[in-house]
């Protein structure tokens, strides 16, 4: 039998040569794939045998016996490695939207100052993106945390502000918060939110039968500020402070205790992600406003509409569309960014459980599996929503 | 309220010689209140109340400008100042401010950076702390360019770099035929000469290890060995992403997506820690060489989307020529498809590549010393404690160079291959 | 004697250091149709942009509707809420339908209830005969619908001068007479027209008067027929010659 007749066979099997290349490729790559798991996992089934580790979830309720330094809700060395993973998990979202918040502001501002007529702004901006772009984002927070925040001054010598809050370079303490009665204020807030909803709503009826606007800015505003207000004269609602106050911990050491610590980990972590994320971001924002064409602005203008209402009605929601899912990209590499806290002992979820955890259990796979998988399940879960929210404001063509 | 103060008239062109005369002496006037009160601790105006001192530079600058804002005044510089930075009262302040904070902040920083900063010397003692200490750079540099790369042995990583160097250098003054030759040295060739030379333990050369090589030597190494294998990796996960054939076209999709959700220190820690659980039991591999493997397949999951776009952009058209031409799937897309979509995506290929230079410090977490993390290691030195902000900044600059060169670069490649369209 | 409703008095332009308008001088009475044509690069597209300030012009005086057009206009806004512009790139906004295109400045600017400006826009939308379209978006449109549906969204805002910045030269030649015959439509209900075009038959049709604009400036104004058949310059007769 020789390999033409065979080939001939092969392809009569699968009844003409297009099938035959179409199935072929797949079924070559399915075998591949299959064979290389089968070989990983069967190398790791032989080597936790060797070394009696076993393979399972189970330590996730045992003892985490360590420490965090930096936690939102309440936790001991006692709880278990399930809980420090929630730490982990709620500190990195904790800095993940600090810093979201930041560069969102600070690359909207640079964005639109890279388009100003003014040169000197405009140049400013730009050598502002090319400094920050250029410089790897681990050594930017490398600066920032160990040469700026190591020249703050001691807790003796702290920076103060108005008394109520101090920077020094143990950290920024701040007044904590005591509430009595929080959930009244909180629902209080979440009514001034539907009230604000059902003023825009009569509003715009308001416009669409008569013409006449109804000024629901300011109305809004002042629902915004009035209601809660009115919880603390009549609902019970109060708010002390608790301040940090410094205190002579030994002879030579002075800290601040009571009030909010925000470590200098944290600060130096919010403070590089939003410098370095604020540059792409103004890019985008960038490309956005100069997406919309010149002909979009002056055929709003010569049907007499302001400036103000050009850029609300015309520019903006154009803009917007190409300014959005890049911007949601950037965001989303900032959640991943916020890793580089294992660099500086910041304890997000990669320096508690892929870091710490890891080290005392010995279980590798399965914490770096869980890591990954959380981090996968974030962008998966954005990754859904930009599609759907992309479909939803398409631009209609034929 | 300052046109009813406005004695002398709404400026305007007729008596432009005067105006701007006016107007440029006030606003020189505020610039050197600014200059004498930060550094000469001069102040003229002290006689003024304190509130109003403290904003006297920027009235007197304020005013200056206002004169000197004549529309179409017939003097095209003025004109061009004018369109520029004072067109309107907003404008001439943001100008002015920025100015002021340029004149307050500038001097004292150049002042550290060079004029007082210490140059030459052996030790610690040699920095009088008035200006940057870069006696440390000094000191340190061979540690920071060549890692814990024995001394006596450097001369193999430069040889090795030269002989890059040299290739690629020729690679473009050669005709194209000897080019394809030189291509397919550079990609199967080089690398092993490359290794043997710097590894050692052949041909009479001392082994080191490669937990020894670091600093920015090590930079170069692994950001040309990942972006060498990336592309064509790339390359086949972004034409399978586009296949019709299901199982090829998930397997890519999960293989991209999976790569793209994860931040690249769990891929880092995976490499490292996961990796060798996955190796038959007693084999071993050398930990930057899983390294190096797995960034290069980060980094090709991105390259694959880069590439995927340009894919996209290119007309139906083109696809249908090539099939009606008689073109199989390969010889179609290594002739018609690929040369055109690459063109397209040039900026995005660079920014991954620019990326992926600007990603290797992060390689100091598993142990890994590039010139990030022997700076790191340079600074926590008992002898040499407290030279942080030097030693980043030096870095700094080293890492800014060789990427704002790189963007460079791509935008010439894209204005390049945009004409020739 | 016919009331002014433009007065352009030796108006000039630069850009930069490029001077685009030398000395124009123009009148256009109420209800008139003039049509402005010349080689391009001579200036006819910024002529008609300074009558709605999208340019401004740095010597002379403009007159629209008895306002001067200067720096300290205040109310720029007003004045374009009476001169209509329909631009060769059509410069629909794509993200409203084509009704909602038309019904924006009337419902923003001249704060009119949504319903009542719905209801005219529809109405204008007839008389350019795409009533049809009015729930679409613009890309969904063909060229000639876009044009008209442009010239209905200036319509919607009653305005008393329409000025045509090239209307058909981004159009295939067959959509260029559905264009033609709005604005003839337009120009028999007594609009005052000022339309920078080369389709001369256009101008034949409906015309008072002629301009013939070269380097900036005004070579040749007459009426129509006069134009036509007895063009004085030599400029004149070359242009006409290379589009006749």
């Amino acid at each position: 039998m020789n390999l033409k007749s065979t080939t001939l066979n092969i392809t009569s099997f699968f009844s003409s040569k297009q099938k035959f290349r179409y199935y072929l490729p797949q079924i070559l790559t399915a075998l591949g794939i299959i064979f290389i798991f089968g070989y990983f996992s069967y190398n790791a089934q032989v080597n936790m045998d060797n070394r009696g580790i076993d393979f399972g979830l189970r330590f996730l309720g045992e003892e985490a016996s360590f420490d965090i330094q930096f936690s939102l809700i309440e936790y001991s060395g006692t709880d278990s490695y399930a809980r420090a993973y929630l730490v982990g998990l709620l500190n990195t979202i904790l800095v993940a939207v600090i810093g979201i918040f930041f560069a969102t502001i600070l690359g909207v501002v640079i964005g639109i100052s890279r388009l100003s007529s003014n040169y000197l702004i405009s140049k400013v901006a730009e050598w502002y993106i090319e400094l920050f772009r250029n410089i790897p984002l681990l050594l930017q927070l490398f600066f920032w945390y160990f040469a700026a925040l190591r020249a703050l001054p001691l807790p003796s010598e702290a920076i103060n502000f108005f008394d109520v809050a101090y920077l020094s370079v143990k950290g920024f303490y701040i007044p904590k918060f005591i509430w009595t009665n929080f959930s009244v204020f909180f629902y209080s807030i979440i009514a001034s939110i539907v009230a604000i909803i059902f003023v825009f709503k009569y509003a715009r009826k308001q416009q669409e039968s008569t013409g006449k606007q109804v000024p629901k800015f300011f109305i809004s505003l002042g629902i915004l500020i009035i209601v809660p207000l009115l919880t603390f004269l009549i609902g019970g609602v109060s708010l002390s402070f608790e301040y940090p106050v410094l205190t002579q911990l030994s002879k030579t050491i002075f800290n601040f205790m009571g009030g909010v610590a925000i470590i200098p980990e944290l600060m130096a972590l919010a403070l590089a992600l939003s410098l370095y994320t604020a540059t792409f971001i103004a890019e985008c924002v960038r490309a956005g406003i100069m997406g919309v064409t010149k002909g979009q602005k002056e055929a709003a203008a010569s049907i007499g509409l302001t400036p103000g209402q050009i850029l609300r009605l015309v520019i903006m929601p154009q803009a917007l569309r190409i300014i959005i899912p890049p911007t949601t990209n950037q965001y989303l590499n900032l959640t991943k960014n916020s890793s580089l806290a294992a660099a500086i002992a910041y304890p997000d979820i990669v320096l508690v459980f892929a870091g710490t955890a890891m080290m005392q259990t010995g279980r590798a796979i399965e914490i770096v599996s869980i890591t990954m998988f959380t981090y996968l399940s974030l962008s998966i879960v954005i990754s859904i929503f930009m599609n759907w929210y992309n479909k939803k404001i398409a631009i209609k063509e034929k | 309220m300052i046109k009813s103060l406005n004695f002398l008239g709404t400026p305007s062109r007729d008596k432009l010689n005067l105006f701007v005369s006016i107007g440029a002496f006030l606003f020189v006037l505020g610039i050197i209140d600014v200059i004498l009160n930060s550094f000469f601790e001069i102040n003229i105006t002290s006689v003024l109340p304190r509130g109003l001192n403290f904003f006297t530079p920027l009235i007197f600058s304020f005013i200056g400008l206002y004169y000197i804002r004549i529309e179409f005044s017939g003097n095209r510089t003025l004109d061009n100042l004018n369109k520029n930075i004072n067109s309107n009262w907003f404008n001439a302040t943001l100008t002015l401010l920025i100015i002021f904070v340029l004149i307050q902040n500038i001097p004292p920083l150049l002042n550290w950076l060079f004029f007082d900063a210490d140059y030459v010397g052996v030790s610690k003692e040699d920095c009088s702390r008035e200006g940057a200490c870069w006696v440390f750079v000094n000191v340190w540099l061979k540690r920071l360019v060549y890692g814990l790369y024995p001394n006596s042995e450097i001369w193999r990583i430069n040889l090795s770099f030269l002989m890059l160097i040299a290739l690629v250098i020729s690679g473009f003054f050669v005709p194209p035929k000897i080019k394809k030759y030189i291509i397919i040295f550079l990609l199967f060739v080089f690398p092993f000469i490359a290794i043997n030379l710097i590894s050692g333990g052949n041909f009479g050369l001392v082994w080191v290890e490669t937990m020894a090589w670091g600093g920015l030597s090590l930079t170069f190494i692994i950001s040309i060995f990942a972006l060498l294998f990336c592309f064509p990796i790339g390359m086949f996960l972004a034409l399978g992403r586009r296949s019709s054939a299901p199982v090829i076209r998930y397997s890519s999709i999960g293989f991209i997506e999976f790569w793209r959700g994860v931040p690249l220190i769990t891929v880092l820690f995976m490499a490292s820690v996961m990796m060798p659980m996955f190796l038959p039991d007693g084999t071993y591999m050398d930990k930057l060489v899983r390294v190096i493997i797995a960034i290069t397949l980060f980094e090709a999951a991105y390259m694959a989307e880069v590439i995927r776009g340009g894919l996209q952009a290119l007309p139906k058209g083109q696809y249908d020529a090539g099939k009606s031409l008689g073109m199989g799937y390969w010889r179609m897309h290594l002739l018609v498809i690929l040369p055109q979509a690459l063109k397209l995506v040039i900026p995005g290929i660079a920014n991954t590549f620019l990326a992926l230079v600007k990603d290797t410090p992060l390689i100091l977490v598993v142990g890994l010393l590039e010139l990030v993390g022997m700076i790191d290691m340079a600074k926590s030195n008992p002898d040499w404690l407290g030279f942080a902000t030097e030693g980043y900044i030096f870095a700094g600059i080293v890492f800014w160079i060789i990427c704002f060169n790189m963007s460079r670069y791509s935008q010439r490649l894209e204005r390049k291959y945009k004409t020739d369209r | 004697m016919p009331d002014k409703i433009i007065e352009m008095l030796d108006v000039n332009k630069w850009f930069g250091d490029f001077q685009v308008l030398k000395d124009i001088n123009l009148t256009v009475s109420s209800k008139q149709k003039i049509v402005v044509c010349g080689p391009s690069g001579s200036g006819k597209s910024t002529l008609i942009r300074c009558i709605n300030r999208l340019e401004e012009h740095q010597k002379g005086k403009i007159v629209v509707d008895g306002i001067e057009l200067s720096e300290n206009t205040k109310n720029i806004e007003q004045i374009r809420a009476e001169v209509g512009m329909v631009f060769q790139q059509f410069n629909l906004f794509p993200h409203l339908s084509i009704v909602d295109n038309c019904a924006l400045a009337p419902i923003w600017v001249k704060k009119i209830p949504k319903k009542q400006a719905e209801e005219s826009a529809l109405k204008q939308l007839e008389k350019v005969q795409i009533l049809d379209q009015a729930r679409k978006f613009p890309g969904q449109l063909s060229g000639g619908q876009q044009q008209r549906a442009a010239i209905a969204r200036a319509l919607c805002m009653e305005p008393k001068i329409m000025l045509f910045d090239e209307p058909t030269s981004a159009l295939d030649p067959e959509m260029i007479k559905e264009v033609l015959d709005a604005m003839v439509n337009l120009a028999k209900g007594g609009m005052t027209m000022i339309v920078v075009t080369h389709e001369m038959g256009f101008a034949k049709e409906v015309a008072d008067e002629v301009i013939f604009m070269d380097e900036g400036m005004i070579v040749e104004k007459a009426p129509t027929k006069e134009f036509f058949a007895n063009p004085k310059s030599d400029r004149t007769k070359l242009f006409l010659s290379q589009i006749l």
